[in-house]
């Protein structure tokens, strides 16, 4: 390996390192403005200039210069600091002193950078240059005059998020940040470059004048909004989540984060439960819990097992489902599912259910296959590892299902599961791509299971998988895109309809025609709730007043994903813990709490008394919640198993989401998400029901 | 024996009470050092450190922009502010509150105020019967910087020089 003395302490480096990252090897911290990590190098800020010898007698960008073998970087001359000096004091020529009025104060690499090379006043006494505030969308708030012109929010928009909606006009002294026309920024992604504008022209515009930083209290968390688990930061001030902010995870998110797990937290303040509530005559009035639980248990106690379902939703943690599968399980209850979009997948080995080739994976694979999927909503960020991978590895993309625009080139190759046979066929371009690659990926989503057909859908999916070999020695490219974050988690522990047991559909069907007397539904919202037929008792435990709690008969308030310590598994097959932010609003309660006391008053105690021992008793009965963080790649699966048999129907395959901010109900309760959903999403063309 | 009797002679002299008696007759002459409070007052230095007070502009528009330093400086952590955007977009606060029991009169929330809105004002008579009086809201700061802002300007100007 080549060496380089950075100021005159000797480390190695791997060839192609750049100067910056050399001195970053050996401890030293260079300023910089423009250069991150993950984007691409432009050398525009001129903040990272170091002393190189040999070469010319003058600093250099240490960001754009590769370090070559022997080389002396010095970081602490003289010469360097008077040159930083120099660019800082060109760039506050025009930065306006607004630090008190700006959101970005105190976490300002600008202000945290002026301390160490700023001058104490200003030589400039010319005018200072104004800009104007350009119109981004409801979730990025401009003041274009504190620009630096670093553009990395420009490079973000065309490397990452893959929409060329940002860029740098004019040059010198009128160069500006745009949007061209005048336009919102259309990326799901588009808080991203909140985050990454290192002064105060881009901020969060729905937690403007908010928040300080410094006030604010940090707690671990991981998202729910889409299935992908991202690593996020929730900050917290008193008994509000005031914002949140990914948490740096390579094999998961990277360091993004899309607008709805990042900007939906309003609607956790709105619309809550915070109380029990029964119906009565016909009316839901406040109750205790003890009432409540009174009305559940006579009504539980009157009904057969086989007359009572369970649907899990989108946002449980493993937990809550652990404890409804103990209690209504152990009672013998054959009507569980943690399926309420009636996807068709589960029961068989774990791996069949999972993204085998992990999202990391699939950055090295050269041709994917995309079947009624849109990853673009179904999981921005993911969508961003396969942009990546047509990026940097030049993977052909295959879709099969509605033709979407998912900011990369895609071969559409047919609305219906007959292209699995017009592919099949020899020289079909795409088909010859897949069948040649290296590295082949298939993405069932949403819209391939959820359906009634959706087991033969998978059927063909896995056929096709055979017939390209994408699960192969070292490598599995069999992978199943879900849409909720409580989703792989409940497949694991097998919350799912037992002997002869009804699934989510065919129990609202049931409680339609007064086949069912109790329907227990654990925030489960995505529901026709209006179906259920007068004779079904519906108690709703959950968060907000949303479809499930609006037909029920008892309402169990329950806490939300920042208001419970918890687990979620992600697409993966990657078990998450989270830590609790806040305390749950007014009465209510953890849901695994509020189940745990159900049960005492049922008389079937459930066998712990704390979180730690509801998850020790999770991982002894279902050992793989106990592998945290930690998914092994290129395991192995037989795809003749997976599925079910069955003719698949021609209906075209559409993506089970349709607008992106209104997924779930705490996206449905939140402000900022009705703006995202106002501007960004067009109206939906009616469609006639299934 | 005869510390005893020198003692008794001393007394009967009345020499103490002579002492004494010539210090009053002395410091009737010099004038006084008290006041008839609160009929007088003692000068007060424009520094003083007593009541807050938040300022508005001349026009009416209140100075405090919400940038939370005096919040962030206060060692009692006394103050508390929440923000949101006003109508016009301005940045501005929708809670000002400041415990006047826990305040120290430290003074650094108007060192730290870049916009000079937050003061400590002349004014020291501020006792109350109860204690949540004393719980200031931003309403009452600002209605005690329209009392106090003749004063208050004339003190920031007389100190203007050595800031």
């Amino acid at each position: 390996m080549p060496k380089a003395k950075v100021n005159g302490v000797e480390v190695e480096f791997e060839a192609g390192m750049s100067v910056l990252q050399v001195a970053e090897l050996a401890g030293e911290e260079i300023p910089r403005f423009c250069y991150h990590e993950r984007l691409s190098i432009p050398g525009n800020c001129r903040m990272c200039l170091v002393e190189v010898k040999p070469g010319p007698p003058k600093p250099q960008a240490s960001c754009a210069l590769p370090a070559s073998d022997n080389q002396e970087i010095v970081t602490n001359s003289p010469m360097v600091k008077k040159a930083r000096e120099g660019v800082m004091e060109f760039l506050l020529i025009n930065h306006p002193l607004d630090c008190p009025i700006c959101d970005q104060g105190g976490e300002c690499d600008l202000q945290d950078q002026a301390t160490g090379y700023g001058r104490d006043d200003s030589r400039y006494a010319l005018n200072k240059r104004a800009v104007e505030e350009k119109q981004m969308g409801p979730t990025v708030k401009t003041i274009m005059t504190r620009c630096i012109h670093c553009t990395r929010c420009v490079r973000f928009m065309a490397e990452i998020a893959g929409q060329q909606e940002v860029g740098l006009l004019n040059r010198g002294e009128d160069a500006e940040i745009s949007t061209y026309l005048e336009t919102a920024v259309s990326s799901e992604l588009s808080g991203n470059i909140n985050d990454l504008c290192p002064v105060g022209a881009l901020t969060h515009r729905p937690w403007a004048y908010n928040y300080r930083p410094w006030e604010l209290k940090k707690v671990e968390g991981v998202d729910v909004h889409d299935a992908l688990g991202s690593n996020v930061v929730f900050q917290v001030r008193g008994a509000e989540v005031m914002r949140v902010l990914p948490r740096i995870n390579d094999a998961v998110n990277e360091e993004w984060l899309s607008d709805k797990s990042r900007y939906a937290i309003d609607g956790l303040m709105r619309r809550r439960l915070d109380r029990p509530y029964v119906r009565r005559g016909g009316k839901l009035q406040e109750a205790t819990w003890a009432e409540a639980f009174e009305a559940v248990a006579a009504k539980l106690g009157d009904s057969s097992p086989d007359r009572v379902g369970v649907i899990a939703g989108d946002l449980q943690d493993a937990e809550s489902m652990k404890a409804a599968l103990d209690l209504f399980g152990g009672a013998g209850v054959p009507n569980l599912d943690c399926r309420q979009d009636g996807a068709q997948i589960g029961g068989g080995p774990r791996e069949a259910h999972l993204f085998n080739t992990t999202v990391l994976g699939l950055e090295e694979a050269d041709a994917i296959l995309l079947v009624g999927t849109n990853p673009r909503l179904e999981s921005p960020v993911l969508n961003t590892r396969i942009r990546k991978a047509w990026f940097l590895n030049n993977a052909r993309v295959g879709l099969i299902g509605e033709a979407a625009d998912l900011t990369y080139p895609v071969e559409h190759l047919g609305d219906t599961h007959r292209a699995f046979e017009e592919a099949a066929g020899w020289g079909h371009p795409f088909a010859e791509a897949l069948r040649g690659a290296r590295r082949p990926a298939i993405i069932v989503g949403g819209g391939a299971l959820a359906r009634r057909d959706g087991g033969a859908l998978v059927r063909a999916a896995a056929g096709a998988a055979q017939a390209f070999d994408v699960v192969r020695e070292g490598w599995n490219g069999w992978n199943v895109l879900h849409t909720a974050a409580s989703r792989v988690g409940g497949l694991d522990m097998g919350f799912l309809p037992r002997g002869g047991g009804m699934g989510a559909k065919a129990m609202m069907g049931a409680a339609g025609q007064g086949g069912l007397d109790v329907l227990f539904l654990m925030g489960a919202d995505e529901l026709d709730t209006r179906a259920i037929g007068p004779d079904t008792f519906v108690i709703y435990m959950g968060t907000h007043g949303d479809a499930g709690a609006s037909r029920a008969d008892v309402i169990l308030p329950g806490a939300a994903y920042t208001e419970k310590p918890g687990t979620w598994v992600n697409t993966e097959g990657r078990v998450q813990f989270a830590s609790r932010a806040v305390f749950p609003k007014g009465e209510a309660r953890e849901d695994w709490a509020i189940l745990r006391a159900l049960s005492e008053r049922l008389g079937a105690t459930l066998p712990y008394d704390s979180i730690g021992a509801l998850r020790e008793k999770l991982i002894s009965d279902h050992p793989t919640f106990g592998q945290v963080d930690y998914v092994p790649t290129g395991r192995p699966l037989d795809l003749s198993q997976v599925g079910a048999d069955g003719t698949p129907s021609d209906e075209p395959l559409r993506s089970p989401v349709t607008n992106f901010y209104m997924t779930n109900p705490i996206a449905r309760a939140s402000l900022t998400m009705a703006d995202c959903s106002a501007v960004r999403v067009q109206a939906p063309v009616p469609m006639a029901a299934e | 024996m005869a510390s005893r009797i020198a003692q008794a002679l001393k007394g009967a002299a009345l020499l103490d009470f002579g002492k004494a008696f010539g210090l009053s007759l002395k410091y009737i002459a010099k004038p006084k050092a008290t006041v008839n409070y609160p009929f007088e007052r003692s000068p007060r230095s424009p520094r003083f450190r007593g009541e807050h007070a938040l300022r508005r502009y001349e026009n009416g528009e209140e100075r405090c922009i919400a940038c939370k330093l005096c919040e962030a400086i206060c060692p009692s952590q006394c103050i508390i502010i929440e923000a949101e955007p006003r109508e016009d977009g301005s940045r501005r606060t929708t809670r000002y509150d400041i415990d006047m029991t826990k305040c120290i009169y430290c003074g650094l929330c108007q060192e730290a105020c870049p916009v000079d809105a937050i003061v400590e004002g002349p004014n020291m008579e501020f006792t109350v019967e109860t204690r949540e009086e004393l719980f200031y809201d931003k309403e009452r700061l600002l209605a005690n910087g329209e009392r106090w802002e003749p004063i208050i300007a004339k003190n920031l100007e007389a100190d203007a020089r050595y800031r």
